[in-house]
């Protein structure tokens, strides 16, 4: 009836193709041939191939000959040890839950001022802020290319007197604040300090994290204002300025969350944003910096997107990678500086504005993802995510999701349950060692600034979300109530930011510039911008990878402080960086 | 008999930079057989407008996620009108609150695709559109 031999070929066809190096043990074999053999002649599995979201091939069963070879004794360790496989504390969520860090921001400074002492009130642990896009930009509010966009994706935040406001009644000194801004982060940052220093906090104390990567800009979210060099002479100048006088903050969120959003595949996520890391720390090594005084401080942002297990190995294998790459290339002693630390946040690209509810399901299926990697901080998104940003209903229940995980669930009562488990443990290998690929080749090309000049990173994930846009148009891939399970349903009450907010901030700008001493401003601004010119140019003929601008140059935080205290604004701020610096402009590629 | 490629602008206007789906467009459009220009990020209604006349172009996809679509749409549609191009096809993809859409139409926008729409879709409306005979 069922003759072995003739089932040998669909067997295979029906598994992804075996490493030849894997031998399993007598006992799979018979499993195979008596258990597996017969049950596939039955009834063969669904699929031809089964892969993760990212594409990557999953084999129907994991044992022990998949971890031949694998030490458990270096690659898995202990929590709290390197190479911090299981996690970076002993205790993990045992000893402290994480932070639950919801990202918030619309309208003026008032808006999200209420929004943020309305999260605090429901539980949540910190901070995190969403500014709107001429603030990212660099532009005032009432800058004619703002139009149409202030307030809308975030709070609109001109100059240290919306700060003021937007903290207000916030104790700084008790509330870890994260800021999401990039190009222009030294001059939020130094209204945030501005802010601190009026409440009467200490900066030796105040805790938070600026996102401050200019490199992801330039690879994903695209919101950058002057070229990589400039941009990077601004960061490491954040850096010192953090060591010196804010021990606790961290001045980077070294960022893999947007990478991901603009289509990466899981392994292209972690191997951009860990050679992002390590570029930073090139970079700030070249101007002299000490690698265990400034890397503690370093931390790192992650996407949880929808695919379980690969993310899960995901965060493992990431603290593996920056373990070996601060021990083994810059000489790291501090085991702060071998600790990967990170914040998650889920999957903004997952969520579907058809059946918008079900993305409570999703949001939380990636939180627990998140939670089981050993995350140290996480924003869970809201259901509303695919149409605006959120309501006080929705972000309530994203709020909750989190409360869930930690309180009911019962996954913080161990810490990595997953650990040692054959399909947790090889993937987790695997994507360590397609990460390293990408960093070795990236390394080949001169580091990140030099890929990024020739568009490496943008081309690989432009790749990889053409690729997945197709596997979607082609139901290779199922989004449900996308292109399956499609249902009809009445549309969501969503928030709506009206153009009264442009119009408020254009007021407060116009009485600011009439309170202020203008005199102080043009004293402040013409300083900070001959320390800017003190830059040295590289020298033409220097190939821009190899040009190190870091070097021999004046810090130009203090003078932005300076600036933003003389309540210069945010755009002008920027504007006279953009006169010493230039623009950047991308070569567009589809 | 050869046919006249159709020819589209894929532009990004406001301040946003997430081009994720610009391009994934961009390049769609391409496979299907269209000659596709893309504009690249930060284009004011001005320049969307200009680039249309000099390219020539018989449609124009605006890709945008910021909520700016209220202030862009209706400066571009009336740019388009002195400069002429009545004629071309004004398809704007995606963050779109269902409330704004009616308004959208009104000023001349073709057709508004949001989040989940394959680019088969797409495609299918832009040939039916300009179906040459």
């Amino acid at each position: 009836m069922c003759d072995p031999t003739k089932l040998k070929t669909p067997i295979r066809m029906q598994t992804p193709a075996r490493d030849p190096a894997r031998d399993p043990s007598p006992e799979e074999k018979s499993w195979e041939s008596n258990t597996l053999g017969p049950a596939l002649a039955k009834s063969p599995e669904r699929q031809r191939e089964f892969t993760t979201i990212s594409g990557h091939p999953i084999r129907q069963l994991y044992t022990d000959a998949d971890l031949a070879g694998w030490d458990p004794k270096t690659q898995l360790a202990h929590p709290g040890e390197p190479p911090y496989t299981r996690g970076i504390h002993a205790t993990m969520h045992r000893g402290r839950l994480w932070t639950m860090r919801q990202f918030a921001g619309f309208g003026t400074a008032e808006d999200t001022n209420e929004r943020f002492r309305y999260l605090l009130a429901h539980g949540q642990t910190g901070l995190s802020t969403a500014f709107d896009l001429p603030t990212l930009m660099g532009y005032d509010s009432d800058h004619p290319l703002s139009e149409g966009e202030v307030g809308k994706c975030g709070v609109a935040i001109s100059s240290l007197a919306d700060m003021e406001v937007l903290f207000n009644q916030i104790p700084l000194a008790d509330v870890t604040t994260s800021m999401t801004i990039n190009s222009p982060a030294p001059v939020i940052w130094a209204m945030y300090l501005a802010v601190a220093e009026k409440q009467g906090a200490d900066w030796k104390t105040i805790s938070g994290t600026l996102q401050n990567d200019i490199l992801k800009e330039y690879i994903a979210q695209k919101e950058y204002i002057y070229p990589p060099e400039p941009s990077m002479r601004l960061v490491i100048d954040t850096f010192e300025f953090a060591v010196k006088h804010t021990p606790k903050f961290n001045p980077i969120s070294i960022s893999g969350y947007h990478i991901r959003e603009a289509g990466s595949t899981a392994i292209q996520e972690l191997a951009f944003t860990l050679r992002d890391g390590m570029e930073y720390v090139e970079w700030a090594l070249r101007r002299g910096m000490n690698i265990d005084g400034f890397a503690p401080q370093l931390s790192f942002f992650f996407n949880a997107h929808s695919d379980f297990f690969e993310e899960i190995a995901k965060y493992r294998a990431a603290r593996r990678i920056w373990y070996k790459a601060v021990t083994e290339r810059y000489g790291a002693k501090n085991p702060r500086t071998w600790a990967l630390r990170f914040h998650t946040q889920t999957a903004g690209c997952s969520l579907t504005a058809q059946q918008p509810f079900n993305n409570v399901v999703r949001t939380a299926l990636q939180a627990l993802s998140a939670v089981l990697g050993g995350t140290q901080s996480l924003h869970t998104n809201s259901l509303d995510e695919a149409w605006a940003l959120p309501t006080e209903f929705a972000a309530t229940i994203a709020l909750r999701t989190q409360q869930i995980i930690a309180h009911e669930t019962g996954v913080t009562n161990t810490v990595d349950p997953l650990g040692g488990s054959y399909f947790v443990e090889t993937l987790t290998n695997e994507v360590e060692a397609g990460a390293w690929d990408y960093i070795r080749k990236i390394d080949a090309m001169g580091g990140m600034v030099a890929a990024i000049e020739r568009s490496y990173p943008q081309r690989e994930i432009a790749e990889a979300s053409y690729r997945y846009q197709q596997a979607l148009d082609k139901k290779e891939k199922i989004m449900v109530g996308v292109n399956d399970f499609v249902s009809q349903e009445k549309p969501l009450e969503i928030l709506q930011i009206d153009e009264t907010v442009a119009h408020r901030q254009a007021a407060r700008l116009k009485k600011l510039r009439a309170d202020r001493s203008q005199s102080e401003v043009d004293r402040t601004l013409l300083a900070l911008k001959k320390a800017a010119e003190t830059h040295n140019k590289p020298s033409a003929s220097a190939k821009p990878s190899s040009a190190n601008g870091a070097l021999h140059h004046e810090n130009l935080m203090p003078h932005i402080y300076n600036a933003v205290k003389a309540y210069a604004t945010l755009g002008e701020i920027c504007d006279s960086l953009r006169t010493v610096f230039g623009i950047y402009e991308e070569t567009a590629i589809t | 008999m050869p046919e006249k490629r159709i020819r589209v602008l894929i532009a990004k206007p406001g301040l946003d930079g997430h081009d994720r789906g610009a391009k994934v467009i961009a390049r769609a459009l391409r496979d299907a057989g269209m000659e596709v220009i893309y504009t690249g990020l930060r284009q004011t209604p001005e320049m969307i407008a200009s680039a249309a006349v000099q390219e020539d172009v018989d449609v124009i996809g605006l890709s945008i996620l910021s909520g700016a679509h209220n202030t862009i749409c209706p400066q571009l549609m009336k740019l388009l009108h002195e400069k002429g191009m009545d004629d071309v096809t004004v398809l704007v993809g995606g963050i779109i609150p269902e409330a704004d859409i009616p308004a959208l139409k009104q000023s001349g926008i073709a057709e508004i695709f949001l989040p989940g729409t394959s680019t088969q879709a797409i495609v299918d409306f832009i040939q039916q559109k300009h179906a040459k005979t």
